[in-house]
């Protein structure tokens, strides 16, 4: 399908729309400006969707004095931020320091290459592409490792190390209950699957989604598995020594990692840009914000869980889950590829309900405990 | 190969977000295990002790309100009624009613705040705390009609109050007391049941009570060991023994215990409060009292059962107009000699919460 651009295999244009301009180099810049846009205007949706989510969740009002309902609130963060002073601690490895936040933020931005935002419409339509969405995304921690070091403080060590903690054991279960996904859709590029998804595969893979759900929020230290910047303990985790704009490239990395999830589970499991009447971006964006509120839901909800509870739930509750998960959808593929879907719905979820109730039984019983 | 790891010290606070105003721990850390703790305080030491030798009795009134500064009515009563005891004042009946009205509408205030800093440190992301802090700002309207404070109220005096409650008084606290069992059920229906809740807290911090006595701890702390020890009833003091309450206690001594005591101990101040407004006298709020109180030589103690424990004031005369010494009991101190017991080989983020289970007040502690 690939045709090759110098020696580069990019992806074939005739399946862009016919409004796309043509050509790899015009395709290459048109797309970065596009993801440049969508990730930048969403991150800042985000920041204010959350704060004002926070705000009517907890009777208190959230900002809303900079423009109409406080909608320029990231704006005016984003020029506080901008003139601050930027402090670095005098025993910190300065070039590590400084290096940090930009290599965290890379891959943020890098998953968006192969999330279609239309049929075909996407930077790089990779063969691979949830392999290299799943490769990509543990770069950050490099740059979060490298900022608890940098830094030169033990809080941010703290919060770093527990960071690498928790992406290690968590990527193990999300790739899993990724694979489930990969099996019914019978390929690995971002378009297929969202071609694949008659209806969304939430509904044939609920255990799935609830993995990679938990598994991601875990990745990207959203609440209740914040423990890398746990405020009320280690203060601020690996950003503790940031300030200024290296900081704002941390607040961004958060946010734009929370997008990028959002996306990779909208796009993977609630059908991507696929949805009646209205436009396909439009469908992915809503499909993104319906992601992002689960999130700061679970956010004002949930109290913080421990280390040794966090190290307990990847490996005891989440890792054998997405094995059974994982051998059931193999199953169900080769056994019955032609079943109906609406006998499989109801199967499947009968089968997470019970497995989920069964492995929390377990898991009371002992079986949560670990020693870390 | 064989990777030898070192401890290493970290200082939680004085300036941190979880010491509850400013405390130092002095924590030697072996990985994320607590080796060795060394609490650390005197941060906010005013001299309040030695400054109410230089002021007349009634000018210590508001030095007092700012001891436990989340239950500156106790305070306040506790400190009048060692004065009445050293100088033989009566108080009359509207007077100690309204006292205990007050003292135990203080109590759920202040347990409010400490339930949600307790889940602010367990890392529930504010909302508990801003929860709690929606029904203790009801409270503190109530009292701002007593006396147009909302935090140090200086309202008591001795041999009663400084002025009688308004009218729209009762109506408000009538209001009040319907809303807010609702609420107190509200909140167990959000965090009592939670999983991660009861993963975090139970059995973490677990303090004897045999260990609680010996320390002398008192309050929530000492109940949640099990032991059902309450000035309120093991001393009555005011008029608390008209009145019919539990003394809810823990069984096992957790953080998980301390905080359900404070939320059932809400529950009984609402049904002292109502059996209080139901039998509230009329008559003086005040007896009559000169305006500068001169003891006579001696020496006098009272206790009550503040928010966070056994609260006393000791009080020395030498029959002029301030007191030759005057000292604090401070509950959040004693309780807090315990906290070394109860950190080592627990985890940080467990020593932080069992710190917020306290429920301590650095305004008392440093005084």
């Amino acid at each position: 399908m690939n045709i090759v651009y110098h020696g580069i295999a990019v992806p074939d244009m005739k399946q862009l729309p016919p409004d796309w301009p043509g050509g790899f180099f015009w395709h290459w810049l048109v797309f970065t400006v596009i993801i440049f846009t969508f990730v930048f205007t969403l991150v800042m949706a985000f920041t204010w969707v959350e704060r004002r989510g926070l705000g009517r969740m907890q009777s208190r009002l959230g900002p809303n004095r900079a423009g109409p309902f406080g909608i320029l609130q990231p704006v005016a963060d984003a020029i506080k931020v901008l003139l601050k002073e930027d402090i670095v601690p005098s025993r910190s490895d300065r070039i590590v320091h400084w290096l940090a936040p930009v290599v965290a933020f890379f891959p943020a931005l890098l998953i968006f290459a192969v999330v279609p935002f239309q049929n075909g419409a996407l930077l790089a339509d990779l063969d691979i592409g949830i392999l290299y969405v799943v490769a990509i995304s543990s770069v950050s921690t490099v740059g979060i490792f490298m900022a608890g070091w940098g830094s030169s403080n033990k809080f941010s060590l703290l919060g770093a190390m527990r960071n690498v903690a928790a992406v290690v054991s968590y990527e193990m279960p999300l790739v899993l209950a990724v694979i489930g996904v990969v099996l019914i859709a019978g390929s690995l590029s971002m378009n297929q699957i969202v071609l694949a998804q008659d209806i969304p595969l939430i509904l044939l893979q609920p255990l799935g989604f609830l993995i990679v759900f938990i598994a991601g929020c875990a990745e990207i230290n959203r609440s209740p598995f914040d423990l890398m910047e746990a405020d009320s303990e280690i203060v601020a985790g690996f950003h503790t020594e940031y300030s200024g704009m290296k900081f704002a490239m941390f607040y961004l990395v958060e946010y734009a990692e929370a997008l990028a999830l959002s996306a990779i589970i909208a796009t993977l499991f609630l059908g991507g840009w696929r949805g009646p009447v209205l436009p396909p971006w439009l469908w992915l964006v809503i499909k993104v914000f319906a992601v992002f509120f689960l999130m700061v839901w679970t956010r004002t909800t949930l109290p913080r869980i421990r280390i040794d509870q966090l190290m307990a739930l990847a490996w005891k509750f989440l890792f054998p889950l997405a094995l059974i998960n994982l051998a059931i959808t193999g199953l169900q593929v080769v056994a019955w590829p032609d079943a109906l879907p609406w006998t499989m719905i109801i199967v499947n979820f009968a089968i997470a309900a019970v497995l989920i109730v069964l492995w929390s039984r377990l898991f009371k019983v002992g079986w949560g405990r670990v020693e870390v | 190969m064989t990777l030898k790891t070192e401890p290493f010290v970290v200082n939680i606070g004085p300036q941190h977000p979880s010491t509850h105003g400013v405390f130092r721990l002095r924590t030697t850390l072996d990985g994320e295990v607590i080796v060795d703790v060394e609490p650390i305080f005197g941060y906010l030491h005013r001299g309040i002790e030695k400054l109410a030798e230089e002021r007349t009795y009634g000018g210590i009134i508001p030095l007092t309100d700012r001891l436990d500064y989340l239950a500156s009515m106790s305070n306040n009563m506790g400190y009048c009624m060692a004065v009445e005891k050293l100088a033989g004042i009566e108080v009359p009946e509207r007077a100690e009613y309204l006292r205990v009205i007050l003292a135990e509408l203080q109590r759920i205030a202040s347990h409010l705040i400490g339930v949600g800093a307790f889940f602010n440190d367990l890392g529930a992301m504010m909302t508990p705390i801003v929860y709690m802090i929606r029904e203790r700002e009801k409270i503190v309207d109530l009292f701002e009609m007593l006396c147009g404070q909302r935090l140090t109220y200086n309202f008591m005096r001795f041999g009663g109050l400084s002025q009688d409650i308004p009218e729209e008084f009762l109506p408000a606290l009538r209001k009040f007391l319907d809303q807010m069992p609702r609420f107190i059920d509200e909140y167990d229906q959000l965090l009592m049941d939670n999983e991660i809740v009861l993963a975090r807290s139970k059995d973490v911090g677990v303090l004897p009570a045999e260990t609680a006595i010996n320390i002398s701890a008192s309050g929530p702390v000492l109940r949640g060991s099990g032991v059902k020890w309450d000035i309120r009833k093991a001393d009555p003091y005011s008029v608390y023994d008209r009145f019919e309450f539990d003394i809810p206690t823990g069984t096992a001594g957790d953080a998980y215990d301390r905080y359900r005591v404070k939320v059932e101990e809400m529950r009984q101040s609402l049904r002292i409060i109502e059996q209080a407004v139901a039998q509230l006298p009329g008559g003086p709020f005040r007896s009559k009292v000169p305006f500068l109180v001169r003891p006579p030589v001696g020496e006098a103690y009272a206790h009550i059962e503040s928010a966070r424990g056994d609260l006393g004031f000791y009080l020395v005369s030498d029959n002029s107009i301030a007191p030759y010494r005057f000292h604090v009991r401070a509950p959040s101190l004693i309780n807090l000699t315990a906290l070394r017991e109860m950190l080592i080989g627990w985890k940080v983020a467990d020593a932080i919460i069992i710190f917020g289970s306290i429920d301590i007040v650095m305004g008392e502690v440093d005084r």
